[in-house]
């Protein structure tokens, strides 16, 4: 044994696939975790070598999250499993108008997974994090066998600091606040549904996978309190993130149709399918909740930003027991917009 | 988005619907089935109703494939899926349909059964070919316009031959179903509502045309105005109808000109022809027994006859007996009027054919519409 190459025979990144003895605690393992992971994430942290990572934190309150990761397929147009893993888990952490500070990542690779996608995706992942300023500190590999995953799943922890005085929660919706979004809605969906196998449709539509941190910052810096919360419409699409703050909150929501952009391509592909984009899954969209008097100055932070440049006002709480989500259509008539019954599509995050 | 924003305008609408409203006989109810759950569901998602006068009532009829298929044929294409060699094909808003006893094709998937949920019948001619040691099974249903498509992979299935792919047919017919619906309300029903015009199919009729429709017109002195899925042509077309009775006119008239041709498809209803007959009966969830409402495969397309090759015996099955859906499919009672409706019936659990798919008439109004009878109650009180 070379010894400059501690654990032995190099990574075959061009044929290569992962076997059970990447997972399986010796030499294959230190090796894939050395030339994929610490390479591609590469920090003080993960240099140190250890089973954890520890770090300073100011006084004040925390917020902590948790997510798992099983797209399919890992590859889309505008992004990746691992690029997803990174913003989602990151935005979890920012709905609660938090700094994120710090994520962890844990990978459970199917055996025969080629070395170069992992690569891909791991250098995918690095590249997020280090544009988003939320380094990846620890983590955990396993590789199962064949057939006993779909090529990876990742799942993630991170944590971050709320500033002061803010207390963003789904509970605090009140009749009178106004629904702000910060752009068009359905773009990851339908960029994720146009790569599935047997539903091929050439579609310039790419996912709107982004970290809202910084967003994020920017309305808490002109409105802080006013803001009563924000969500970010997955999973479920907008219909399910308003009736989740309607039931929360004992509220009613009524939207505009016409006011919720939704791009050209995106209504073509939904008509096609059959889809409502209500429905349908974001990963860099947010709504936020924020009393009246500070809308204008809100949604002009959010215009001013990259991520909110399509921000609209689309609708307003109002008092209903029902706690029933109400839109007025762009036809001129009225509906409920429900949670979504069953699945619409699977396996979108 | 081009050819679908025009037929969604607002500021359109509410001309055609100012007219409705100026037509329209203050002394006087309008009741119109429209057929198709694509209609039904155009009217609730766009909000229609709101934009329509209050004696203009709008009946949803039974036109959803999925919500009349019976439970004793989920029943069948469940033990199909169980066999070990099968392979089910079926589309995707089949599979949560409930059969007997709580059973789905969703939770046979998840006990182990072989199923895949497929976007077209020529997916389910790709997995035959690419796995010729399986038995594929496509799970055919819908009215005529998903008849085509099932011929269509019949056909190619003949041409290549294979011999591992065979249909479950549950392919209904439109009119039969529609003159069923006017026998019963001829039937001195207490509680049937008389339905005095129809929304006619919109894809249906691009494949069968306008002369199967004549003979409501001419026996049953009823009109019948084909119409787009698109609001506007579901308000369009409700003005005709209006105009219709207002001038006692009973006429097939063409909204949906656009895409119905007279005669129809025929090239599609030549092959249709060829491949299958008609069955002497077949049972519709919600509305019983209906004569000459169904295809099946005919003798010399027997080796691709799922029935045949596995010999399937339906057995029918009862729904709840509290379920309503029958009267509300024949306009004889709404969704709320039913016990069951939203309270043990709900589109999470449905109990009857109206819930089981989106475009049923119970789902589309509690998906759409359920507000309004809350808003009526806060009116009232």
């Amino acid at each position: 044994m070379n010894k400059h190459e501690p654990f032995g025979r190099k990574l075959d990144f061009r044929n290569g696939r992962v076997d059970l003895s990447h997972g399986s605690g010796g030499r294959a393992m230190a090796r894939l975790i050395a030339d994929v992971f610490h390479t591609a994430f590469d920090n003080d942290w993960l240099r140190a070598g250890n089973d954890q990572s520890a770090f300073d934190v100011d006084a004040g309150r925390m917020v902590m999250t948790t997510d798992g990761y099983v797209v399919s397929p890992l590859f889309f147009p505008g992004g990746d499993i691992g690029r997803l893993a990174v913003h989602g888990t990151i935005n979890d952490i920012a709905m609660a108008g938090a700094r994120p500070l710090h994520m962890s990542a844990s990978f459970i690779i199917e055996e025969g997974f080629p070395l170069a996608d992992l690569r891909r995706i791991a250098e995918s992942m690095g590249e997020a994090s280090r544009e988003a300023g939320v380094p990846i500190i620890t983590g955990d590999t396993k590789v199962v066998e064949r057939g006993k995953a779909d090529g990876v799943f990742i799942s993630t922890a991170c944590v971050g600091v709320v500033p002061s005085g803010l207390e963003l929660s789904g509970d605090k919706a009140r009749p009178g606040d106004v629904v702000l979004l910060s752009g068009s809605i359905g773009d990851h969906g339908v960029a994720v549904m146009s790569r599935r196998e047997n539903l091929a449709f050439e579609t310039a539509v790419v996912s709107d996978t982004a970290a809202l941190h910084d967003l994020v910052a920017r309305m808490v810096d002109v409105a802080g309190a006013s803001i009563r919360l924000m969500r970010d419409p997955t999973r479920g699409g907008l219909a399910a993130t308003l009736n989740e703050i309607a039931h929360q909150s004992r509220v009613g929501v009524r939207i505009e149709e016409a006011s919720i952009p939704v791009k050209p391509q995106v209504a073509a592909a939904c008509e096609l399918l059959g889809l409502d984009p209500l429905f349908v899954a974001n990963e860099g969209k947010l709504v936020a909740i924020v009393e009246r008097e500070a809308a204008e100055s809100v949604l002009a932070a959010m215009r001013a930003h990259r991520l909110g440049k399509d921000a609209a006002l689309v609708g307003e709480i109002v008092d209903d027991d029902h706690c029933f989500v109400q839109m007025t259509t762009a036809f001129g008539g009225g509906r409920i917009v429900d949670w979504l019954s069953g699945e619409q599509l699977p396996r979108i995050c | 988005m081009k050819h679908v924003d025009e037929y969604r305008d607002g500021e359109l609408a509410r001309g055609v619907t100012r007219r409705i409203a100026a037509e329209a006989r203050k002394n006087r109810e309008y009741r119109f089935m429209e057929f198709c759950g694509g209609h039904t569901h155009a009217i609730s998602r766009y909000g229609v109703e709101d934009l329509l006068p209050e004696n203009i009532r709008m009946i949803h009829g039974p036109g959803c494939p999925v919500c009349v298929l019976p439970i004793g044929r989920i029943d069948d294409a469940i033990r199909l899926a169980k066999r070990k060699e099968v392979t089910l094909c079926t589309y995707g808003d089949l599979m949560r349909v409930p059969g007997s006893n709580g059973s789905s094709l969703l939770k046979a998937k998840a006990d182990g059964a072989d199923i895949r949920m497929v976007y077209s019948t020529l997916d389910a001619i790709s997995i035959a070919e690419s796995e010729p040691n399986r038995q594929v099974v496509f799970l055919a249903v819908g009215f005529e316009t998903t008849t085509p498509p099932t011929a269509l992979a019949i056909r190619l299935a003949q041409k290549k031959n294979l011999i591992n792919f065979s249909v479950f047919c549950n392919h209904v017919l439109t009119p039969s179903a529609i003159q069923a619906i006017l026998e019963s309300c001829d039937a001195n029903d207490p509680g049937a509502v008389q339905i005095e015009g129809f929304v006619g199919p919109a894809h249906v009729s691009t494949v069968i045309g306008m002369a199967p429709y004549r003979r409501f017109a001419t026996d049953f002195h009823k009109p019948v105005v084909i119409a787009g899925f698109e609001p506007l042509d579901v308000i369009q077309a409700i003005l005709m109808l209006v105009r219709q009775i207002n001038d006692g006119r009973s006429e097939i008239e063409n909204q949906y000109r656009r895409a119905v041709a007279e005669d129809g498809n025929r090239k599609a209803l030549a092959e249709i022809e060829d491949i299958f007959e008609l069955r002497e009966s077949f049972e519709w969830r919600g509305l019983g027994e209906i004569p000459f409402s169904a295809l099946r495969l005919r003798d010399a397309y027997a080796q691709f006859d799922a029935e045949r090759r596995f010999c399937v015996v339906t057995q029918s099955a009862r729904d709840n007996p509290a379920c309503e859906c029958g009267a509300i499919l024949r306009g004889a009672k709404r969704p709320q009027d039913c016990k069951l409706f939203g309270v043990a019936c709900t589109p999470e659990t449905p109990m009857g054919a109206c819930m089981v798919s989106s475009e049923g008439s119970c789902a589309a109004h509690w998906a759409y519409g359920r507000f309004r009878r809350h808003e009526q109650r806060r009116a009232a009180s």
